[in-house]
């Protein structure tokens, strides 16, 4: 457990340090909501019925801009290298990564998210179910976007690839996501769709870091 | 299947299979062609637009298929390191992508006489078009490597992974309560189409399956004697700088 602490706090000290990347990525969802009241109109009812899917659409994009850097810089510095000769597993180098990523880029746009809720006149409900379902699917996010970013590791141009290869997989989040937080307006109960949503994590739990790690020695021989 | 990852057997075998297979899918096509249009009965509600499920159904088993085959052959290559496996798997999407995109495309074609619209986002739809960006992430994948070794790697990765899409669509009509109609061919409790339409249909499937095969072969030659080429192209460039 100690190493793999070791390689959390390496990942948090240099979130910190960079600092500018967690908040471009932050400001960078903020905009992206703005965008949709003054493209669409600023009419409340609108708003509303579709703010929960604004949030969600905003939360996607917002994760690609930072799914590049999980592993890329490891990558170039030969850092990756030393992980993977080291005898601590591959996979929990991995997982370490990933949790480094979820808090340093999906943990703020959810704290931001109430913020956001106002500016789209979110009831409390839908509010709740959101910051529910964010907690369940923003880490699948991670996984599989960490995925793409270790299959797209030594391409020739990894930041338009990885949007294309992770999109695809990202939609049956995004869409239990937006029904969980949307069960009001559907008339559903919200619950299934949050365990349809738990049942994702665990799935991807299992089999992301293990790809992942396959798809690093792959990228490192 | 070992005895064919020696490349000079298997395209020796290809070319045995090459002229029947052209002949098969080529015959195949005409009669059921001529099943499908003319001796096939006229749908009680839907007129002739049910002649459409003739191209449509088809194409849209051949665009699984076309993934189950390039996942399969994917796992090979990662597995057993066959030598020919990528080269399927690699040949293959492609004409899955047009696989998949013949079936939205008649299937959009079918939707607007019947349901009144050319697309719904109901289940089935959804989860055939992310079969299609899934080809090609795919073959975008595989081709923006320079080690092309590597390409194969990561796409054959990806290909595994993406084949979780799979069992979604085939049940996507019986999980989801939507538009497009349940199974009604390939179930448990036997079809629910009479054979007068179920025949003409086999025998489009088969058509499909067979110019798969025939396409299937003319890429993996033309894919071959792509290596053989920028072999030959290499050798021709070290012989030049060694004459410097």
């Amino acid at each position: 457990m100690g190493r793999f602490n070791a390689i959390l706090s390496r990942d948090f000290r240099l979130a910190i340090r960079q600092g500018s990347e967690s908040l471009t990525v932050v400001i960078f969802f903020v905009l992206c909501v703005i965008i949709f009241p003054l493209a669409i109109g600023p009419e409340k009812g609108l708003l509303v019925r579709i703010g929960p899917g604004i949030i969600w659409a905003s939360i996607l994009l917002a994760t690609m801009l930072s799914l590049e850097n999980i592993f890329q810089k490891d990558f170039e510095d030969g850092n990756l290298d030393l992980m993977c000769i080291s005898d601590f597993p591959l996979e929990l180098v991995v997982i370490a990564k990933i949790t480094a990523h979820w808090v340093t880029t999906a943990l703020p746009l959810i704290i931001v998210s109430p913020i956001l809720a106002i500016f789209l006149h979110m009831p409390f409900e839908t509010w709740l179910n959101l910051i529910f379902s964010l907690f369940l699917g923003t880490p699948v996010l991670s996984l599989i976007g960490a995925l793409g970013s270790a299959v797209s590791l030594g391409s020739r141009k990894s930041s338009l690839l990885i949007p294309l290869l992770v999109i695809p997989l990202f939609i049956p989040v995004l869409i239990f996501g937006v029904s969980a937080a949307d069960a009001n307006f559907l008339g559903i109960d919200s619950q299934p769709q949050l365990v349809f949503l738990g049942g994702l994590l665990l799935g991807s739990l299992a089999i992301c870091p293990w790809v992942i790690s396959i798809s690093i020695r792959h990228a490192l021989s | 299947m070992h005895k064919f990852a020696n490349p000079t057997r298997f395209f020796k075998a290809c070319d045995v299979v090459y002229p029947w297979i052209i002949l098969l899918s080529l015959s195949a096509l005409c009669l059921g062609l001529y099943f499908s249009l003319v001796q096939s009965p006229v749908d009680y509600q839907q007129g002739d637009t049910v002649r459409i499920m003739y191209v449509h159904v088809p194409a849209a088993w051949m665009s699984m298929m076309c993934y189950l085959i390039m996942a399969l052959s994917c796992g090979s290559s990662l597995i057993w390191k066959h030598a020919i496996a990528f080269s399927i798997a690699r040949s293959t999407a492609p004409i899955g992508a047009t696989f998949t995109f013949l079936a939205l495309v008649t299937g959009s074609l079918w939707g607007k006489p019947m349901w009144g619209t050319w697309w719904v986002w109901d289940a089935r739809l959804t989860s055939v078009l992310i079969l299609f960006f899934l080809y090609i992430g795919f073959i975008t994948l595989y081709h923006s490597f320079d080690d092309r070794s590597r390409g194969a790697k990561a796409a054959s990765i990806l290909a595994l992974v993406g084949a979780i899409n799979l069992p979604i669509i085939k049940f996507s009509v019986d999980w989801w309560n939507t538009l497009h109609q349940p199974a009604s061919v390939v179930k448990l409790s036997g079809p629910a189409i009479h054979t007068s339409m179920l025949t003409p249909l086999f025998v489009m499937a088969f058509a499909y399956i067979c110019f798969y095969f025939w396409i299937l072969i003319i890429r993996l030659k033309a894919a071959s004697n792509l290596t053989k080429i920028r072999a030959f192209e290499a050798r021709q460039i070290n012989i030049e700088t060694e004459l410097d």
